[in-house]
């Protein structure tokens, strides 16, 4: 008895041992902030003066304000920019580098390179680039007789220049997704090389397509849920004159903690937005089942 | 059989007119999409070398002619960048090493000891990864108020020495490890720390790897929760510090290419070393910096 007591203790503070570390970290700075926040979104706090309890009128507020639904229909206007292009890009990326390519690490190098940059990096590179003057964008524009817009000045140009900007950076990282679903699809299913156009389009959609499935799926989830949290290249590249065409729902949250001191609402914000990409994840995992086909 | 007389005449039909024009078209086809990519970056090494009356030129040239190092010097003499480097680098690697460290014992702990409520704590792992950082963000930046850690290095590194994904990651690759490796241990007398350190680290290489690579990257290009502890001029890290710079220099756009080019080196080197750590972790989980 009295061995196995000891034994019972000694291995507890085994487990204890290993789990305590990361076990702290995760309640103080993750379980206990999402508690938190989830108080907080009752509350109204600027940080100084004593917390307000205001029930639910911080919800009732945003979704009566303006800034709101304008934030919101940026971030969609984002969503739907972004996504469809970067999947449909890095996916013919990686049918071509698929076509066992000679030196495939140097060209996995180049479309990596943005991927391994920082956000604020690739923003600023994009701003100088879609600089309607100097930069590189409307230069190249130029070349072609094309007169390019103002882009970032311009609000109606300004979102297109935050997406092209952002498929540029992730076109790489979907790509190696792709890549690597491709790589897995058996032998006998690849394509011979030496099909005809109508041949080959027929194998990529009844054969390769349905044996992507399950990679399109998960990469369409992971880039849903990022593009909705969108927020560093938004920040940095909008200039003053069409932050009312740009702002975004992160931004919102951001805005409402630092600039404005209302915790509550920035709160309140944050689960908004969770509960959206929430939403859409379910829709995803619902709607998979009439297009996505596991062995 | 069957794949093997495939590539047999694949190999052949390399030869034939046809296939040749379509490789043709494909390497040339890559050759340009990744000339697409890059070229921003030549072009951003080529304004941080230009001098300052030549940047505003309505011909933008991927060659600087005169070329001039004036605007690393001013990044280092006037601007700080070196002390923002040397934070960049102390955050992320001390974020890193406390990531892997915490990760892979609770991982072990997870996958490899049996233990009343282990299911349950691992359900709580799994609902924070559901949760996106901008909920977490307010509250933590409170906290660290708090704390009187607003400004410090603590805020900066110590909410990122754990990971839950780090440690659903470890957790996988520890499972598929047999019990009996660690048994033949148990019974030579082998405590669970060094079953730990001796027998399943060293297994999983490639998933610490993994692990390593995506936390440096995320630390080192971190902007968000930066951006709200750390604001004093001596406390910024490069991201925070170059958005900055390109507010005060709003034309200078040597100065802040040459600063974007700094930032990018050490995880452009990161990247060279460990180009398949990187890919494995994205082609498994879609990790993301």
């Amino acid at each position: 008895m009295y061995l196995a007591g000891e034994r019972r203790w000694r291995k507890t503070g085994w487990v204890l041992l290993f789990l305590a570390p990361s076990l702290a970290g995760l309640i103080l700075f993750t379980l206990g902030p999402i508690l938190a926040s989830l108080g907080l979104t009752l509350f109204q706090w600027d940080l100084i003066r004593p917390l307000e309890f205001v029930g639910l009128d911080n919800f009732r507020e945003i979704f009566a304000s303006g800034e709101f639904w304008s934030a919101l229909s940026h971030t969609l206007y984002f969503v739907i920019g972004y996504i469809p292009l970067v999947m449909l890009l890095a996916l013919g990326v990686a049918l071509l580098l698929n076509q066992r390519v000679r030196g495939l690490a140097l060209y996995r190098t180049a479309f990596f390179i943005p991927v391994v940059s920082s956000w604020v990096v690739i923003s600023l590179l994009g701003k100088w680039a879609f600089n309607p003057r100097y930069g590189l964008v409307n230069y190249a524009l130029g070349l072609v007789g094309v007169q390019g817009p103002n882009w970032l000045f311009s609000s109606r140009w300004a979102m297109p220049a935050i997406i092209l900007t952002s498929v540029w950076k992730d076109i790489g990282f979907v790509m190696v997704m792709f890549l690597a679903g491709l790589q897995s699809i058996p032998h006998e299913y690849r394509e011979a090389s030496a099909l005809d156009g109508a041949q080959a389009w027929n194998h990529f959609r009844w054969i390769t397509l349905p044996l992507l499935s399950p990679t399109t799926f998960f990469a369409l989830i992971i880039s849903l849920i990022a593009s909705f949290q969108v927020f560093d290249q938004v920040w940095i590249m909008s200039e003053t004159g069409t932050k009312s065409a740009t702002t975004v729902l992160v931004q919102q949250i951001v805005q409402n903690a630092f600039s404005y001191g209302r915790m509550g609402t920035a709160a309140a914000l944050s689960w908004v937005l969770f509960a959206f990409i929430f939403a859409i994840t379910l829709v995803q995992l619902r709607l998979q089942r009439r297009w996505v086909a596991y062995d | 059989m069957t794949s093997h007389a495939q590539t047999l005449s694949t190999a052949q039909d390399i030869h034939a007119p046809r296939v040749r024009l379509w490789r043709a078209a494909l390497y040339l086809t890559l050759t340009a999409l990744a000339g697409v990519m890059l070229v921003p970056f030549i072009w951003m090494v080529s304004t941080s070398l230009t001098q300052d009356q030549y940047v505003l030129s309505a011909t933008p040239s991927l060659i600087p002619n005169p070329a001039t190092l004036g605007s690393y010097q001013k990044l280092l003499d006037l601007l700080n960048i070196g002390g923002m480097f040397v934070n960049s680098l102390f955050v992320a690697v001390l974020t890193t090493a406390g990531q892997v460290l915490t990760s892979s014992m609770a991982a072990y702990a997870f996958a490899r000891m049996r233990w009343r409520g282990r299911d349950v704590v691992f359900a709580l792992y799994l609902i924070t990864l559901m949760v996106p950082a901008q909920v977490t963000i307010v509250p933590l930046f409170i906290l660290m108020r708090l704390f009187g850690w607003v400004n410090t290095y603590q805020a900066l590194i110590l909410p990122g020495l754990f990971s839950a994904f780090g440690t659903f990651l470890l957790r996988q690759a520890f499972l598929t490890i047999p019990r009996e490796i660690e048994e033949a241990a148990f019974i030579d007398g082998a405590s669970h720390w060094t079953i730990f350190r001796r027998v399943v680290l060293p297994l999983v290489k490639p998933g610490l790897a993994t692990l390593t690579v995506f936390s440096f990257m995320g630390s080192w290009n971190a902007y968000l929760w930066p951006l709200f502890v750390a604001r004093q001029d001596s406390m910024l890290t490069l991201p925070v510090g170059l958005a900055r710079l390109h507010g005060q220099y709003l034309t200078q756009w040597n100065l802040v290419m040459a600063g974007a080019v700094i930032s990018i080196i050490p995880i452009l080197i990161v990247y060279l070393f460990a180009q398949r750590a990187f890919v494995r972790g994205i082609a498994l989980s879609g990790l993301k910096g």
